[in-house]
């Protein structure tokens, strides 16, 4: 049995990871759920936000920076990738679609085996990230400390922008009924095109945020895109606040697993997923016949 | 004579290689009730998809005020004032009747305000805070006109909008479709309660098995039983 501070440090790195997952997750569901598609290059996409942040924080010193950077390049490769490729698919079998953003996933991964060597790389901590915090009776990393409030507060502001925005109303009305959006009068291909590079910007900037803590590497999108099939899958296909409780779910099944023992940590999240899948199929948030 | 607000000539419409409409031609005149007849499968639905730009005609031509608008798609086609209230409502459950209402102004050039809306329907002010999926058939239907409404369409095209509900909604709806005529609001409407769409047309077309067979007054239509057991059935 493990130790109560160690199932605690573990419960605090289930947050952390939970957050993550639930920001990645996020922009998955919310392109899947407006555009149909499952778009299998979401994993490759998280590694190219902490590949910009690797370049841009080496090169200026400025996480901050970096961020914001790496975030409107991340908007320019979404945009590129929807207009150059992915738009073509919206109407073809999903087989196809699958097939293609796997292509590009691994088209992506490879060039930054290319350009960055296949060794991984380490960004450091911003100057005010560094150190531990002592929580009463848990010391804790600051920065993924201050992670945690990070990307609570970008799901926040994601969150405003889906629910308190016109564009936030189209794109919500969009995974319900694209057709009947495009019937009111609204361009469903420019909603789209925006749906899919916020999916793709949320991406890039989880792996930036999480570039300091985990090493940079051309596959390291890989475990984090199952992870995020899994978390819309427990959250409900298409789900914002899915995405954001399957998120918080699979952090702490993967984090107090470990705590047991770490390699069961991803079998306990399928076997959570198969269970859930049985007793509620549509997940936690979908809603049920929904494709 | 002014040119008809709405001018449909020929339109041939497919789904896939199954032909359904068959240069189907008919007209709405500015302020005009138009009614669409015909029985099931007749391809009432079909012109009303092929108008909105939801399907496009294979050949022919349907313009609006002059201009031509088909093979557009339906946002261009909703934006320039026409708008269809589909045979499913298609209300999108998961927002508000406020948010419905919302997302329907958004690219409307002069639209009403939700004020306006609601004194038309107060049902829906009282609903205005619920998921469009709580809302009862009724409700659902008001919500659908009133997307077209707050639009300020210039036509809008109803399908079948009392179709599965209660009488007593029946006339409920049809006193708003009635008003909705005296104020010069220009409609196509199918219908397969012909009672009903007769009570507010000026013009009605059947159509049969994708042909338009017959046009005429409401009143000539109630006149000629043997029309109406013809392509009606009644
Ligand atoms: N999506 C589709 N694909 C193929 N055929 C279709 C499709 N929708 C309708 N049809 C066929 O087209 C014909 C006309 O259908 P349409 O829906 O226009 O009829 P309708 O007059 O509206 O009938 P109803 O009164 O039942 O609504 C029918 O034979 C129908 O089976
Ligand atoms: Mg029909």
């Amino acid at each position: 049995m493990p130790s109560a501070p160690l199932l605690l440090s573990q419960a605090f790195n289930g947050l952390a990871l939970g957050t993550l997952l639930a920001l990645v997750s996020s922009g998955l569901t919310i392109i899947l759920g407006t555009l149909g598609v499952l778009n299998f290059a979401h994993g490759a996409l998280f590694m190219l936000g902490a590949y910009a942040m690797y370049v841009v924080a080496t090169a200026t010193g400025s996480y901050v920076l970096a961020v914001v950077v790496g975030a409107a390049f991340m908007l320019v490769v979404g945009v590129a990738l929807e207009r150059g490729l992915v738009r073509l698919f919206y109407a073809r079998p999903h087989e196809d679609q699958i097939l293609v953003t796997f292509g590009a996933g691994i088209v992506f991964t490879e060039v930054a085996r290319a350009i960055f060597g296949g060794n991984a790389l380490t960004v450091p901590t911003p100057s005010w990230g560094q150190g531990i915090v002592h929580l009463g009776f848990l010391f804790y990393p600051t920065y993924r400390l201050q992670l945690i409030g990070i990307i609570a507060a970008l799901l926040f502001a994601l969150y405003l922008v889906l629910y308190r925005t016109s564009i936030g109303l189209v794109v919500r009305a969009g995974i319900e009924d694209a057709r009947m959006v495009g019937i009111l009068g609204i361009n469903v291909r420019r909603a789209f095109l925006g749906v899919f590079a916020l999916g793709v910007v949320t991406a890039g900037v989880s792996g930036m945020l999480y570039a300091p803590i985990i090493s940079v590497e051309p596959d390291m999108g890989s475990n984090f895109l199952v992870q995020a099939f899994v978390v819309i899958v427990i959250g409900g296909l298409g789900s914002f606040p899915g995405a954001v409780v399957g998120g918080l779910v699979a952090g702490e099944i993967i984090a107090l697993t470990s705590a047991f023992n770490a390699a069961y940590s991803d079998v306990m999240l399928y076997a959570v997923m198969a269970l859930l899948l049985v007793l509620r199929p549509q997940g936690l948030f979908g809603s049920e016949g929904r494709v | 004579m002014t040119a008809p607000l709405l001018e449909i000539e020929r339109i041939n419409s497919f789904y896939g290689d199954s032909h359904i409409l068959f240069d189907v031609s008919l007209n709405v005149g500015r302020n005009e009730v138009v009614a669409l007849l015909g029985r099931n499968g007749a391809g009432k639905t079909t012109t009303l998809r092929t108008i909105m730009g939801v399907l496009a005609p294979r050949s022919g031509s349907i313009r609006l005020d002059g201009e031509p608008i088909q093979g557009r798609p339906p946002f261009e086609i909703a934006r320039r004032g026409l708008q269809l209230v589909p045979e499913e409502r298609a209300i999108f459950g998961q927002l508000t009747v406020e948010e419905n209402l919302r997302l329907a102004a958004l690219t409307a050039p002069s639209a009403w305000t939700l004020d306006r809306i609601y004194e038309f329907f107060p049902r829906l002010r009282e609903r205005r805070r619920s998921g469009g999926r709580q809302l009862s058939g009724g409700e659902q239907q008001m919500l659908a006109i009133a997307r077209a409404l707050i639009r300020d369409a210039r036509v809008i095209l109803l399908d079948e909008p009392f179709e599965g509900l209660a009488p007593l909604i029946v006339r409920d709806l049809v006193r708003v479709s009635r008003e909705l005529a005296e104020q010069g609001r220009t409609i196509l409407v199918v219908e397969q309660n012909v009672t009903a769409a007769l009570s507010f047309a000026d013009r009605v077309y059947i159509l049969n098995n994708g042909h338009v067979v017959w046009e005429g007054t409401p009143e000539s239509l109630r006149a000629d039983p043997a029309l109406m057991k013809a392509h009606l059935g009644i």
